[in-house]
C-alpha cells in the first residue's frame, strides 16, 4: 500500500492539488497541495470565506473534494468508504468554535462520550476523562451541565472531549474566535502542551492578534515549508488561504 | 465481547430511563400499539374457539334417517337391511318412536307438555354412521338415502359444522387483512414517535457522529427504543386478551349450565403467545429502523 508507506514516511497530512466546489456552485478551495508531518503545529490563517474551515472539514471527511487527494494517517479521504469515517475520525480530536457541547447531560458525560462511542471499559474511561478534565482544569466542574460553564471554560471542555481518545492528530476551528484575549492565550497554551508531547495539532484562526503574543509564528509571510524558527514541531508554521488558494 | 455486552445493557438501562422519563406518553403509545394488535390477535382467538366447536361437530359426521309416520313394520325390517348392507355405512343405530320420545321428556324437561299430547308426534328414526366423511360424500348419501321407501327426511347433521369451517376459512382471510393493516399501523406509530426522539437529539447524532460514532451506534438506543415498546404493546394486547376471555367465560359459564356443555373459551396458547409478543417487539423495531436509518441517510 503506497498511501501506508507515506504515511510512515512521517507524513500524516497531504493534500495534493485539492479542489472542493460546494453544490452550490461556490469553489472553496483550489488546487491545493501540502504535507503535514507528525508532530507539527500548524496555523492556518485567512480571512472568513478562504476555505479554512472546509479545508479541515476534508481532514475529517465531514466533506469530500471534488478533486485531487486528501491522505489522513495514509487514508485517502476520496475514495474512504462511508463506513470506514467513524474509524477515521477516532483518530482525530475535533474541536469547534460553537463547542458543540451536549446541555442534557454533565461535563463529565459529554467527555465520556467519545470512548463510549470506541466502547471502552467503564473504569478506565472514567480515569481517562478524569485526567482530560484535570488537564484542562476543569476537574472540580465534572458534576456541573456544562451550561453553566462561561464561554471559555466550554472551550477548554470542547479541548477535553477532543483529547480524551488521545488522538494523534488535532483539528481546530478558530478556538478562541468567540473568546477575549485572556482566555485564548490560556487555550493556545493548552495546545502547545499538547503538541510538546507530539499531538500535531491543525488550528484555524483569523484572529491574528491572538497568535502574536504568544511568538508562535507571523502570518501571511511564511513561504510554505519554511517556520519562523526553523523548528516546525515546536514553534508553528503557518498555512494562508486566500479566496481557496494556499497563498503561502 | 464482554464490553460489547457491557454497551448493550447500558443502552437497555438507558431506554428504560427514557421510556419512564416520559411516562404518560409512553403508556399512551403502548396503549395504542396493544388496542391495534388486540384486534387481530382476538378474532384469531374467537375465531380459534369456533373452530373447535365446527371441529367436534364435523369430526364425527352423522346422518339422521326419518321414516315416515305411516312406515310399516315391515317397511322399517326392511330399510334397516338396505341400510346395513350399503356399502357406504359404517353402522347404523335404530331409534324407535317410543323410545325418542322418552328421551325427548328426560331431556328438556318438557314431560307435561310431551305426556299431554294424545299421539306420539316422533316418527321412527335411524342415525347412521358414514364411512366417508367428506362434505361432498355425505350429500351424495344423503340425496341416495332420500330416493328410498318409506323415507320421509334425511338430515346432515354435520352440514352446519361444514357452512361454519366455510365461514372460519373466509374469516381468516379477513384477519389476514386486518393484521396487515394494523402491522402498518404500528409500524407508523413507533416511526413518528422515533422520528420525534431524533429532532430533540439532533445535536447529539450530529456530535457523536462527528466524533466518530458509527451509523450501529447511532441507532442503538432508537432501535432498542423501538423493541421495547412494541413488546410492551405486544404484552398489553395480550393482557386485553386474556381479561377479556376471562370476562366472557364467567358470563359463558351461565349459557353452557343451560346446554349442559362443560366448553370454555380458549386464550392464546403458549406458542401464539410467544409469536405475538415477538412479532409485535419486531415491528417496533422495524419501525425505528426505517426512521432512523431514513435521518441518517438524509442528513449525509
Amino acid at each position: 500500500m503506497a498511501t501506508a508507506v507515506e504515511f510512515f514516511g512521517g507524513c500524516v497530512i497531504k493534500f495534493s492539488q485539492v479542489s472542493k466546489r460546494y453544490p452550490n456552485g461556490y469553489e472553496a478551495l483550489r488546487n491545493v497541495s501540502f504535507d503535514i508531518a507528525a508532530g507539527e503545529m500548524i496555523f492556518l490563517t485567512g480571512h472568513s470565506g478562504a476555505g479554512k474551515s472546509t479545508l479541515l472539514k476534508l481532514i475529517a471527511a465531514i466533506e469530500r473534494p471534488n478533486s485531487g487527494s486528501v491522505l489522513v494517517k495514509g487514508q485517502n479521504i476520496a475514495t474512504l468508504q462511508d463506513g470506514a469515517i467513524p474509524y477515521l475520525r477516532r483518530n482525530l480530536g475535533l474541536i469547534f468554535q460553537d463547542h458543540k457541547l451536549l446541555f442534557d447531560r454533565s461535563v463529565f458525560d459529554n467527555v465520556m462520550l467519545p470512548l463510549q462511542i470506541c466502547g471502552f471499559d467503564y473504569r478506565e474511561s472514567s480515569k481517562r476523562v478524569h485526567a482530560a478534565l484535570d488537564k484542562v482544569g476543569l476537574l472540580k466542574r465534572e458534576k456541573s451541565n456544562p451550561i453553566t460553564l462561561s464561554g471559555g471554560e466550554q472551550q477548554r471542555l470542547c479541548i477535553a472531549r477532543a483529547i480524551v481518545n488521545r488522538p494523534a492528530i488535532l483539528l481546530a476551528d478558530e478556538p478562541t474566535g468567540n473568546l477575549d484575549a485572556d482566555y485564548a492565550s490560556e487555550i493556545l497554551s493548552i495546545f502547545k502542551s499538547f503538541n510538546q508531547v507530539g499531538v500535531t495539532m491543525l488550528i484555524a484562526t483569523h484572529d491574528e492578534n491572538i497568535l502574536r503574543p504568544t511568538g508562535q509564528a507571523q502570518l501571511g509571510q511564511t513561504p510554505l515549508g519554511q517556520t519562523q524558527s526553523g523548528d516546525a514541531a515546536r514553534t508553528g508554521r503557518t498555512l494562508h488561504l486566500n479566496q481557496g488558494q494556499l497563498v503561502s | 465481547m464482554k464490553n460489547w455486552l457491557v454497551e448493550h445493557a447500558r443502552v437497555l438501562l438507558y431506554t428504560l430511563r427514557r421510556l419512564l422519563a416520559a411516562p404518560l406518553s409512553s403508556a399512551l403509545n403502548v396503549l395504542v400499539i396493544g388496542i391495534a394488535l388486540s384486534l387481530p390477535a382476538g378474532i384469531y382467538v374467537a375465531l380459534f374457539n369456533l373452530e373447535k366447536v365446527a371441529g367436534q361437530a364435523a369430526s364425527t359426521p352423522q346422518l339422521s334417517v326419518f321414516m315416515s309416520m305411516n312406515a310399516s313394520h315391515e317397511a322399517i325390517t326392511r330399510t334397516a337391511k338396505q341400510l346395513q348392507q350399503h356399502i357406504a355405512i359404517s353402522s347404523i343405530e335404530f331409534v324407535p318412536r317410543q323410545k325418542a320420545l322418552e328421551q325427548l321428556k328426560l331431556s328438556t324437561g318438557m314431560a307435561d307438555v310431551i305426556s299431554g299430547l294424545k299421539n306420539n308426534p316422533l316418527p321412527d328414526a335411524f342415525i347412521i354412521h358414514p364411512l366417508a366423511t367428506s362434505p361432498q360424500s355425505l350429500e351424495a348419501l344423503r340425496d341416495e338415502l332420500k330416493k328410498l321407501p318409506s323415507i320421509e327426511h334425511v338430515q346432515l347433521d354435520s352440514a352446519w359444522a361444514h357452512k361454519l369451517a366455510a365461514l372460519i376459512q373466509f374469516a381468516n382471510g379477513v384477519i389476514g387483512l386486518i393484521s396487515v393493516l394494523l402491522s402498518l399501523a404500528l409500524v407508523a406509530i413507533t416511526f413518528n414517535t422515533i422520528r420525534l426522539q431524533i429532532l430533540t437529539q439532533r445535536d447529539e447524532i450530529e456530535v457523536s457522529k462527528l466524533i466518530g460514532a458509527t451509523n450501529a451506534f447511532v441507532q442503538r438506543p432508537f432501535l432498542y427504543f423501538g423493541l421495547l415498546q412494541g413488546l410492551l404493546g405486544g404484552l398489553t394486547a395480550w393482557l386485553i386478551i386474556a381479561l377479556s376471555l376471562y370476562v366472557l367465560n364467567s358470563n359463558l359459564a351461565e349459557l353452557t349450565t343451560l346446554f349442559a356443555s362443560n366448553f370454555t373459551l380458549q386464550t392464546l396458547s403458549a406458542n401464539d403467545s410467544v409469536a405475538l409478543l415477538l412479532f409485535s417487539a419486531y415491528l417496533g423495531w422495524l419501525g425505528a429502523w426505517l426512521s432512523v436509518t431514513l435521518h441518517l441517510r438524509n442528513a449525509g
